[in-house]
């Protein structure tokens, strides 16, 4: 094996015709029929010689000529000799060698097993990662060669699946058991679809595979099941944090004022929006620090969304208190000169608002379990928003008042609290937690005019269910309402699990009308 | 509602003949009014459509029927809405479902009619032809009657309501609650419609109607008479509307606005007092969809948007609520504005309907026939 590895080397270093390809080979390459040009390709693939890889990829791309017995290889403007590599005159009568889609695969498999012989680790990683689909038998010998010669763990797995696939077909029953064994391994959809013709029977005479590869789709379906119900949780918890962004705002304004504010979700447009304003600044005139465009939207972000919501309190809001449905209209109407501003200022169309360099990829935790690092931090930015209002809310002073004012209004009036003061406060903080939510938006979601129309009846169906000014039930009902949503969602389609959510939520309320958790101690309207 | 309403023996005068209740409902300006409307309705109209030729000033284009017509009917939806929130105290954010509901249930029949002469000369309607399917679905079944379709444009808003308002008003969620539920309500049920598979033209909705009752549906003569169905339909609705909120129940319903708690107190149960007008109110709208559909000429589920619902809202708002002749000024205002300024500054439409929603609310609680009463009075003051 070294020996071989040193001939490759060797070869490499030298880049001569010092081992110069089987001319019958390379002939076999311009014949006529496809089977004998894959058997061709597949030998001379097993050489392990640059200069087969160079006649290869000159195949692919289909700049290979036959003329007479002579095969050429020609580039648009000079033609060499496809086995000497000497320049020549190339005849007029040239023919250019016909390549369709199988071969494509074939020489694209080929030159990517020729590649698994490179020196650099990144190249044989890559090449291995292109060979995990429609490796035909032919392949099988110089897969097991690079299997059993490759060092790096990364590879070497990628490398047995490679060669399992190739020899799925062998004639040997023993080889064949050995490759389900080897597939059983990696739970990916494309295995499964390999595994399936063996399970049958007219297909697969041998019993001992046939039962190995239905054993082996079993622990794989599993494997996928798995994979598919994590993935709906992780959709589920991503869809609540942000639930839960819009919603944190909603539920103090709510709790303190007894408002809905149908603006809420255009507070969510502005600081996505501040979002995609800070991010053309960066690219205008800090370009070197694009990456760090979106922590310094978070601020920004906070403080506009804060603005526009104490400047709606001021203007609109507060003159409407205690009449709570006309609040419902007055902010319906702010939310549609919102809308109407961004589409004048912004345009109609979408923005473009892209992740950081650090933000995009994801972990691969199953084959079908892709965790996208946009979605991840977005998580965690939620919980860390959430922990900054519930110190807010629970150590500090205005805090304190806050939730005097949410108790009883009246009785916190007379002990000193300046309810107006703190009406406005709250308003203020509740829009620039829907600004922070907007920039979290951002990344994963479109950002236009229109997007906060979609989120108002969400959040407020996490205040309804969660129970009105209380963080814990905010937070349990959007988690609760994301992953039930999503589960639904891939169970039954998402228009059924709108509806069957808004069903729930009806017969909850039944229940409990309070919401999960009710505030202590004596109501009575009016 | 009978165990609570025999509670008091009813006053020796309170037993008039129907007929005269009804005729006490309006006063005799009212009824004025309304007799000149339905004369404008019914005979000027016509004849200045009819009768005068295009050139003349006085003619009375096909568009401006139309455009009045559908006016008509959003001023019927204003005012069951008025019903509900005006004299009930309860803000439906989802009344466009009930319209759209009657729309479509008339727009089915609509579809029927069509026969063979649809884009595949089939039986059954263009949409299912497309989506392959050999026969009609089960809620088909009938359509082509216009008796059925009639019934089905009151019952299905009414069961829809029914349902919806008995959980909602048995847990008493009221105010902002109910509200948004009811949002929420329209916004599943548009979702629903937009699917294919729901059976009702996805995206699409009905469209290309050809006749109704077999005679041609965009002939003169259809329109005028779907005009003056309209406008009919409108003057009972106020009649009606009239008569019931100075009826006893009518009274409850409006003390129930003021002080729930206390009337429930005292002994009243306000669930099937609420239910009883959420689901006239629907029914209502169910047949101004029904009366809108043929005359626009298309109902798609972005009837049901909720930014529809609350654009019917602000009629009410506008024109001034727990006011009768005030749903249908703010519906003519609102809409007239409305086609004026998405012809003339499409951009500005909804920075106008933004403050208009604004200003109402913050200046013009009682909106434009409070503020009628407020010149008015002032004038008599100062006169005294």
């Amino acid at each position: 094996m070294k020996k071989t590895l040193l001939t490759f080397l060797l070869c490499a270093g030298t880049l001569s015709a010092l081992a110069a390809p089987d001319p019958a080979l390379v002939r076999q390459l311009a014949a006529d029929d496809n089977t004998d040009k894959i058997e061709a390709i597949q030998k001379l693939a097993l050489t392990a010689d640059p200069e087969a890889a160079r006649i290869l990829q000159a195949m692919a791309d289909e700049s290979l000529f036959l003329a007479g017995e002579q095969v050429f290889l020609f580039d648009g403007e000079l033609a060499r000799d496809a086995i000497s590599g000497a320049e020549t005159e190339m005849p007029e009568d040239a023919e250019s060698v016909t390549v369709n889609n199988r071969l494509r695969g074939e020489l694209a498999n080929a030159l990517a097993a020729l590649r698994l012989f490179d020196s650099d680790r990144e190249v044989r990683l890559k090449a291995a990662g292109e060979l995990q689909t429609n490796v035909s038998s032919g392949m099988a010998e110089i897969l097991a060669r690079a299997r059993d010669q490759e060092q790096d763990s990364a590879i070497k797995p990628l490398l047995v699946l490679a060669h399992a696939q190739a020899t799925l077909g062998d004639t040997d029953p023993a080889v064949r058991l050995a490759a389900v064994k080897a597939l059983a391994a990696a739970a990916s959809p494309a295995v499964r679809g390999l595994l399936l013709p063996l399970t049958d029977p007219t297909i697969e005479a041998d019993a001992t595979v046939r039962d190995a590869a239905v054993q082996a789709m079993k622990s794989i379906e599993r494997t996928l099941a798995w994979g598919d119900t994590l993935a709906g949780i992780f959709s589920g918890l991503s869809l609540g944090s942000i639930l839960l962004l819009a919603a944190l705002g909603l539920a103090i304004t709510y709790g303190v004022m007894g408002i809905i504010n149908m603006a809420h979700g255009e507070l969510l447009m502005v600081g996505a929006y501040t979002a995609y304003v800070m991010q053309s600044l960066f690219r205008s005139y800090l370009p070197d620090w694009i990456d760090w465009y979106l922590p310094a939207a978070i601020p920004v972000a906070f403080f506009t969304a804060a603005a526009v919501g104490v400047l709606m309190e001021r203007t609109v809001i507060r003159w409407l208190y205690g009449r709570t449905l006309e609040t419902l209209l007055a902010t319906w109407g702010l939310s549609l000169v919102l809308i109407q501003s961004a589409r004048v200022i912004f345009g109609a169309q979408n923005v473009e608002v892209s992740n950081p360099s650090w933000m995009s990829g994801g972990v691969e935790l199953l084959p079908n379990l892709i965790l996208p690092w946009n979605r991840v931090i977005i998580i965690g930015f939620a919980l860390f928003v959430l922990f900054l209002v519930w110190v807010l809310m629970n150590k500090t002073r205005l805090g304190m008042f806050v939730r005097a004012v949410t108790q009883n209004r009246p009785m916190a009036g007379c002990v000193g609290v300046p309810t107006s003061r703190i009406d406005t406060m709250a308003f203020a903080l509740g829009a620039g937690i829907a600004g922070l939510g907007g920039v979290a938006l951002s990344q994963i979601s479109n950002v236009g005019p229109d997007m906060g129309q979609g989120y108002i009846v969400d959040s407020f169906m996490v205040v309804v269910v969660g129970g009105v000014g209380q963080l814990a039930g905010a937070v349990w009902a959007a988690l609760g309402l994301g992953i039930f949503s999503k589960l639904l969602e891939g169970w039954a389609g998402a228009v059924i699990a709108k509806i069957a959510i808004l069903v729930a939520i009806i017969i909850f309320i039944q229940k409990r009308p309070q919401g999960i958790f009710a505030l202590k101690g004596r109501f009575a309207d009016q | 509602m009978s165990a609570t309403s025999s509670v008091l023996p009813l006053p020796a005068t309170g037993r008039v003949p129907l007929t005269l209740r009804v005729f006490a409902a309006l006063n005799r300006k009212a009824w004025i009014a309304l007799g000149v409307f339905l004369a404008l309705a019914l005979i000027v109209v016509p004849v200045l459509n009819l009768a005068v030729p295009p050139d003349s000033i006085f003619h009375v284009s096909a568009y401006a029927i139309t455009l009045i017509g559908k006016i008509m009917c959003y001023a019927l939806v204003a005012v069951a809405m008025d019903l509900i929130w005006g004299y009930g105290g309860i803000l439906s954010l989802g009344h466009g479902l009930f319209f759209a509901l009657g729309g479509y249930a008339f727009g089915m029949y609509l579809m029927r009619q069509i026969g063979r002469d649809g884009s595949y000369q089939s039986d059954l309607p263009d949409f299912m032809v497309f989506l392959d399917w050999k026969e009609l679905p089960w809620f088909w079944l009938g359509s082509d009657s216009f008796g059925w379709a009639a019934f089905l444009v009151m019952a299905v808003p009414a069961v829809v309501a029914f349902v919806f308002g008995y959980f909602a008003f048995r847990s008493r969620i009221k105010g902002v609650y109910f509200s948004i539920i009811t949002q929420a309500l329209t916004y599943a049920a548009m979702l629903l419609f937009f699917r294919n598979e729901t059976g009702f033209g996805g995206n699409n909705g009905f469209t290309d109607f050809k006749r109704v009752l077999d005679v041609p549906i965009t002939a003169p003569e259809t329109r005028l008479v779907l005009f003056a169905l309209t406008a009919i339909a409108l003057a009972a609705t106020l009649v009606f509307s009239a008569w019931l909120v100075k009826s006893k129940f009518g009274r409850v319903l409006t003390a129930i606005r003021d002080a729930e708690s206390r009337v429930m107190f005292i002994g009243y149960n306000p669930l099937w007092y609420k239910l009883t007008i959420w689901v006239i109110s629907a029914v209502l709208c169910g047949i101004a969809g029904a009366l809108y559909v043929p005359q626009v000429g298309i109902i798609n589920p972005s009837e049901m948007s909720p930014a529809n619902s609350i654009e019917i809202a602000i009629w009410v708002a506008v024109g001034g609520r727990g006011t009768l002749i005030g749903p249908v000024i703010g519906a003519f205002a609102v809409n007239l504005a409305k086609s004026w300024f998405t012809v003339s500054f499409p951009e500005y439409w909804l920075f106008f309907l933004g403050l208009l929603f604004i200003v109402v609310t913050l200046l013009l609680p009682q909106g434009l026939v409070g503020l009628w009463k407020k010149i008015i009075s002032k004038k008599q003051g100062a006169q005294a």
